[in-house]
C-alpha cells in the first residue's frame, strides 16, 4: 500500500507501524520507551505524530499505517509537542550530566540536545530519591529514571526473570521488586539486559569510569557457554571497561551474567605475562625463546627414548577453532600420535 | 544441536532432562520460558527442582541414573497408545521391533517404582511429547555423565525418532554443548580417532590425505582418551603432557588420581591465562592471550562458526595459542607459517568437508552452520532434513542398569554434581570476578530438610562429605530443590572441590565418567 510522509509517497507493507515505515524510509523518529523486540506501550510519547484527519496527534509506534495515510513527521506542532514532552522530563530529571555514567550515550541528552531543550520549566517536587545499590553488578538510581519501562518488559518479555515492576504513581513512581526487599533479595538473576535498554543513566553498572567518547567497541563471541552470544567489547586504551549485547544476533540482545558482567579477568592483574620455568622446584620467569627451546630439548629426548606415543595433549574446548586444528596438526603432524583429547566429556 | 536456537520460539513441545537450562545456557532457558508465553508445553526431568520444573506442565524428580527406564518408560505408553509416528517409523528407520521388544517389559508403573515418580506423570509426560506436531528433547551432561552415557543418548534418539521428531523444524535431539568452543574442539580433531571433520584416523584414505595435506607421516593408531592419558601418566607409559586451557586438578573426576599422574608424570607444559590448580605441576607455563586478545572463531552449540576478534593487545608477553602452537611447531622442525588466523580456517576449509565453504570474509557479519560444504552453500539449519544421516534412522534400544556405585550401609548417600548460573568451569575466569564471588563465594552442598534433620545438620554448617576416593568439607545448604537423600554440590570450586568425591568409572564407549553418581556419607564437623 501507499503512504505519503512529509510529502513524499512511499510503498510499505500492510501490518507496519508506522515508525516501522518511517525507518524503513530513512525518517528518524525519536523513542524512548520503544525497543523492535517488545510489544508497544506509548509511554514515553516522543514518538507522536501527525495524522491527517486525525484530531490527536498519535503515537507512530503503535498505530499501523493505512492506505493513502498522510503523515508529518516533524511539522511545527509535532516538534512543539515533543518539545514539550522532553521539558516535562526533564523537569524532574537531575541535571548532573558532567557527571553520569551514562552520558555521550543518553538518549535523553541527545534529544534534549537536538531538541533545544535546556533546561526543564516544569517546576516542582523532583523524583523521589531512591537508590537500590544491593546488586553486586548494577545500581538503580529512581531520580533518574524516566519511567520508560524498557527495563521492566525485558526483564518479564525477554529475559523472563520477571524480577522487576513498577510501584506507586506519579512522583513517587519508581522500578522496584516486589515489597522492596532490594534487587539481590529479588529473582534477578544479574542479567543486566535491563541495564543494557535502559535509556538514560538511571541503571549502570556499578564502578565503571569512563566516557563514552574515548571508546571504541569490538564485535565479538562471548567466551563463556555453549551459546555463543553476540557482543559488543567495549574498549578503552588497554582495557576492556564493559560489554554490550549485539541486537542482530541468535541472542537477540541479550547476555547472562557471565557474559554482560563477568569479563574483569581479562585486564586482571593475576593474569600470566611472561613464560615460566621450573628449577629446582619454583617457576622463574623465562624468555620465550628459552621456553621453546627448554620444550623442544625435551620433546626431542622423550621422542628418541620412548616413541611419539609417550606424548600425549590436552587441547581446550576454551580456545578457538583454529588453535584446536594447530594443536592436533602439532601431535599428530609433528609429534606423530594421536593421544589427544578435551574436556568435552565434562 | 540438530536444531537451532531461534527453532525454540516455534516449538510445541519441550523436553528438558538433564540440564539446568536457564543457569547453564541461560539465554536458551529464556528462550525457552518466551516459547513457553507462546503456548509451547514443558516437560522437565531432572534429580533437582530446577527453575525449569517452575514452569513446567510435568516435572519428573527422578533418581540420579535412572534416565533410560524414564525414557524407556515414556515410550512403552507412547507405543501402548499407538501414539508413534507409524509412517515416519515406516520410512525412516529401522530396528523397531528390537525397540518394541525391550520397551514392552517398562511398563509405567515399573519405571514409576524404579525413577521414584508418579506413574500418572510419566504417562501425562509421554502424550504431551508423543501429541506435539513439533516436539524437541534438549538434553546436557545430566544424559551423559554415566557409566551408561552412550545408552542415554541412544535412549534420547529413540523417543525422538518414534515420534518422527529427527530431521524437522522446532524438533530434534539438541545436546546443549557446555563450554564456548567444545563443539569446534571436537570438529577440529581434538579428539583421539578424530581428525578434523570427524574423519577417522584408522581409515587409510583419510590418514593419506592427511599426509598429503599436511606432508607429513601420520600415526593411524587411535589415541588416548583423557582417563587413559591420566592412567598412562600413573603409570609411567606417558612422559609428556601438554595441558592447554584445561584444569583437570578441579574439573576432572577423582581429583587424587589426577594428582598423582600429574606428579608422575616426566615433563608437564601447561598453557594457561591464569596459574590455575594444574599448572603447579608443570615443568613450564606458557602465558596465554584472552579471547579479548585475539581472532580466531567458535563453533557454538547449533553448530555456527562465529567470529572471535581482537580489541586488545596480549597483556604483558602473553601470546595468542594459535602463535605459540606455531611457533612451537617451528622449533620442532615443522616449518609452516601462518600470518592470522584466517590463513589458518583456510586450511581448515580445504580438508574439512562440512567447514568446507567457510572463510572469514563470509562470516563477517553472521556465523554460518556447518555443514556447509563449499562457498556457494549457505550452511544448515537443522541436520537430517530428507534423510537421516547415516541413511536410515537407526533404533537402538537400550536396557536400564545400575549407576556403577550405588548407596550402600558405608557410604548411604547419592551424590550428584553440575553447574551454578554465577560460575565457569573451574573459576579460572569467573572467581576473578569481584561480584561472582560476592553472590556465590564457596562450595557448598545442597542437603534436603528432611536428611539434614536426621543428621541433625543445620543450614550454614560445615560438613564433611566422604566417598570411597577421598574427603572434602564445605558448607551445607538446606533446600527444597533436592530430594530426600541425595545431595548435589557444583564442581567448580577448588576449595571443597567435589571432584575429589566423584566416580571415574566410564561409560565403555563414550568414555565419559560417572559424574553424576556417586555414593558418599556425611557428617557434621565439630
Ligand atoms: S538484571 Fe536481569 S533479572 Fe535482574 S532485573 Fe535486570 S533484567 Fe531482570
Ligand atoms: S530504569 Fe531506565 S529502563 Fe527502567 S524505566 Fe527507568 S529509565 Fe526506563
Ligand atoms: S552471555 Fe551467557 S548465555 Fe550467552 S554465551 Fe555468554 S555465558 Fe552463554
Amino acid at each position: 500500500m501507499n503512504i505519503i510522509i512529509n510529502g513524499t509517497t512511499y510503498e510499505v507493507e500492510k501490518n507496519t507501524t508506522i515508525l516501522q515505515a518511517c525507518k524503513n524510509a530513512g525518517i528518524d523518529i525519536p523513542t524512548l520507551c520503544h525497543d523492535e523486540r517488545l510489544k508497544p506501550t506509548s509511554a514515553c510519547r516522543l514518538c507522536l505524530v501527525e495524522v491527517e484527519g486525525t484530531k490527536n496527534l498519535v503515537t507512530s509506534c503503535s498505530t499501523m499505517v493505512k492506505e493513502n495515510m498522510v503523515v508529518h513527521t516533524h511539522n511545527e506542532k509535532v516538534m512543539k509537542t515533543r518539545r514539550d514532552v522532553l521539558n516535562l522530563a526533564i523537569s524532574n530529571h537531575p541535571l548532573e550530566c558532567l557527571s553520569c555514567d551514562k552520558s555521550g550515550d543518553c538518549k535523553l541528552q541527545d534529544y534534549c540536545y537536538e531538541y533545544g531543550i535546556l533546561n526543564g520549566t516544569y517546576k516542582g517536587a523532583m523524583r523521589t530519591p531512591k537508590i537500590d545499590s544491593s546488586n553486586p553488578f548494577y545500581d538503580y538510581d529512581a531520580r533518574k529514571c524516566i519511567l520508560c519501562g524498557l527495563c521492566v518488559r525485558v526483564c518479564d518479555e525477554l529475559q523472563c526473570s520477571n524480577a522487576i515492576g513498577f510501584e506507586d504513581r506519579g512522583f513517587e513512581a519508581n522500578v522496584s521488586t516486589p515489597f522492596n526487599e532490594g534487587l539481590i533479595n529479588s529473582k534477578c538473576v544479574s542479567c543486566g539486559n535491563c541495564v543494557s535498554v535502559c535509556p538514560v543513566g538511571a541503571l549502570t553498572p556499578k564502578g565503571q569510569k569512563f566516557r563514552h567518547w574515548e571508546t571504541s567497541k569490538v564485535r565479538t563471541t562471548c567466551s563463556y557457554c555453549g551459546v555463543g552470544c553476540q557482543m559488543d567489547l567495549v574498549v578503552k586504551g588497554k582495557k576492556i571497561v564493559d560489554v554490550e549485547p549485539a541486537m542482530d544476533a541468535i541472542n537477540n540482545g541479550l547476555l547472562c551474567v557471565k557474559g554482560k558482567f563477568a569479563y574483569k579477568f581479562i585486564n586482571h592483574p593475576d593474569r600470566l605475562k611472561t613464560p615460566l620455568i621450573k628449577r629446582n622446584g619454583k617457576f622463574e620467569e623465562a624468555t620465550w625463546d628459552e621456553a621453546y627451546r627448554y620444550i623442544t630439548k625435551k620433546a626431542t629426548e622423550i621422542k628418541e627414548n620412548y616413541g611419539p606415543n609417550s606424548f600425549a595433549g590436552l587441547t581446550s574446548a576454551r580456545c578457538t577453532n583454529e588453535e584446536n586444528y594447530l594443536f592436533q596438526k602439532l601431535f599428530r603432524a609433528v609429534i606423530g600420535t594421536n593421544n589427544i583429547d578435551h574436556c568435552a566429556r565434562l | 544441536m540438530t536444531n537451532s536456537i531461534e527453532e525454540i520460539l516455534n516449538t510445541d513441545a519441550m523436553f528438558v532432562i538433564g540440564s539446568n537450562t536457564t543457569e547453564n545456557h541461560p539465554i536458551i532457558g529464556s528462550t525457552m520460558k518466551q516459547a513457553i508465553k507462546n503456548g509451547a508445553k514443558l516437560i522437565v526431568a531432572d534429580p533437582r527442582k530446577i527453575e525449569l520444573a517452575d514452569y513446567a506442565d510435568v516435572f519428573l524428580q527422578l533418581k540420579p541414573g535412572t534416565n533410560i527406564a524414564l525414557l524407556n518408560g515414556m515410550m512403552n505408553v507412547i507405543l501402548e497408545k499407538g501414539l508413534q509416528n507409524k509412517e515416519y517409523i515406516e520410512e525412516r528407520c529401522e530396528n523397531f521391533e528390537e525397540l518394541k521388544e525391550i520397551i514392552k517389559e517398562y511398563t509405567p508403573e515399573r519405571v514409576a517404582e524404579i525413577c521414584g515418580v508418579n506413574t500418572e506423570d510419566i504417562i501425562k509426560a509421554a502424550c504431551i511429547y508423543a501429541e506435539a506436531d513439533k516436539a524437541g528433547i534438549y538434553y546436557t551432561m545430566g544424559i551423559t555423565q554415566h557409566t551408561t552415557g552412550t545408552a542415554g543418548v541412544m535412549s534420547v534418539s529413540n523417543l525422538a525418532l518414534l515420534c518422527g521428531n529427527v530431521g524437522k523444524e522446532s524438533s530434534g535431539v539438541n545436546p546443549l554443548r557446555g563450554q564456548n568452543n567444545v563443539q569446534g574442539a571436537c570438529d577440529m580433531g581434538g579428539l583421539p580417532a578424530d581428525l578434523p571433520g570427524y574423519q577417522k584416523v584408522f581409515k587409510p584414505e583419510v590418514i593419506e590425505k592427511f599426509e598429503k595435506a599436511w606432508n607429513a607421516k601420520l600415526s593411524s593408531k587411535v589415541g588416548m582418551t583423557i582417563p587413559e592419558i591420566f592412567n598412562g601418566a600413573h603409570d609411567g607409559s606417558i612422559k609428556f603432557l601438554y595441558i592447554m586451557g584445561e584444569n583437570p586438578m578441579v574439573s576432572d573426576p577423582d581429583i587424587n588420581h589426577v594428582k598423582k599422574s600429574l606428579e608422575n608424570v616426566d615433563f608437564l607444559v601447561v598453557q594457561d591465562i591464569f596459574m590455575t590448580e594444574t599448572s603447579a605441576f608443570a615443568d613450564v607455563i606458557l602465558p596465554a592471550a584472552s579471547f579479548a586478545e585475539k581472532d580466531g572463531t567458535f563453533s557454538n552449540t547449533e553448530r555456527r562458526i562465529q567470529r572471535v576478534r581482537k580489541a586488545i593487545n596480549p597483556v604483558g608477553d602473553s601470546k595468542p595459542d594459535w602463535q605459540i602452537l606455531m611457533e612451537l611447531m617451528n622449533f620442532l622442525g615443522y616449518k609452516k607459517t601462518y600470518s592470522n588466523p584466517s590463513e589458518i580456517m583456510d586450511e581448515i576449509a580445504s580438508v574439512t568437508p562440512s567447514y568446507g565453504g567457510i572463510d572469514y570474509e563470509r562470516i563477517e557479519n553472521v556465523g554460518i552452520q556447518w555443514p556447509c560444504l563449499d562457498k556457494n552453500h549457505p550452511g544448515t539449519k537443522y541436520l537430517h532434513k530428507t534423510a537421516i544421516a547415516r541413511g536410515r534412522g537407526l533404533f537402538m534400544p537400550a536396557e536400564y542398569t545400575e549407576s556403577a556405585e550405588i548407596p550402600d550401609k558405608n557410604y548411604p548417600y547419592v551424590f550428584t554434581t553440575g553447574r551454578i548460573l554465577y560460575h565457569y568451569h573451574t573459576r579460572t575466569m569467573t572467581g576473578r570476578v569481584d561480584g561472582i564471588n560476592q553472590i556465590a563465594p564457596s562450595s557448598y552442598v545442597e542437603i534436603n530438610e528432611t536428611t539434614a534433620n536426621r543428621l541433625g545438620i543445620e543450614n550454614g554448617d560445615r560438613v564433611k562429605l566422604t566417598s570411597r576416593r577421598g574427603q572434602i568439607e564445605t558448607t551445607a545448604k538446606i533446600t527444597e530443590i533436592i530430594d530426600d537423600d541425595v545431595l548435589f554440590m557444583p564442581f567448580h570450586f577448588a576449595d571443597g572441590a567435589a571432584n575429589y568425591l566423584t566416580n571415574s568409572a566410564a561409560d565403555p564407549i563414550a568414555k565419559i565418567a560417572e559424574l553424576k553418581v556417586a555414593a558418599v556419607k556425611i557428617e557434621k564437623v565439630n
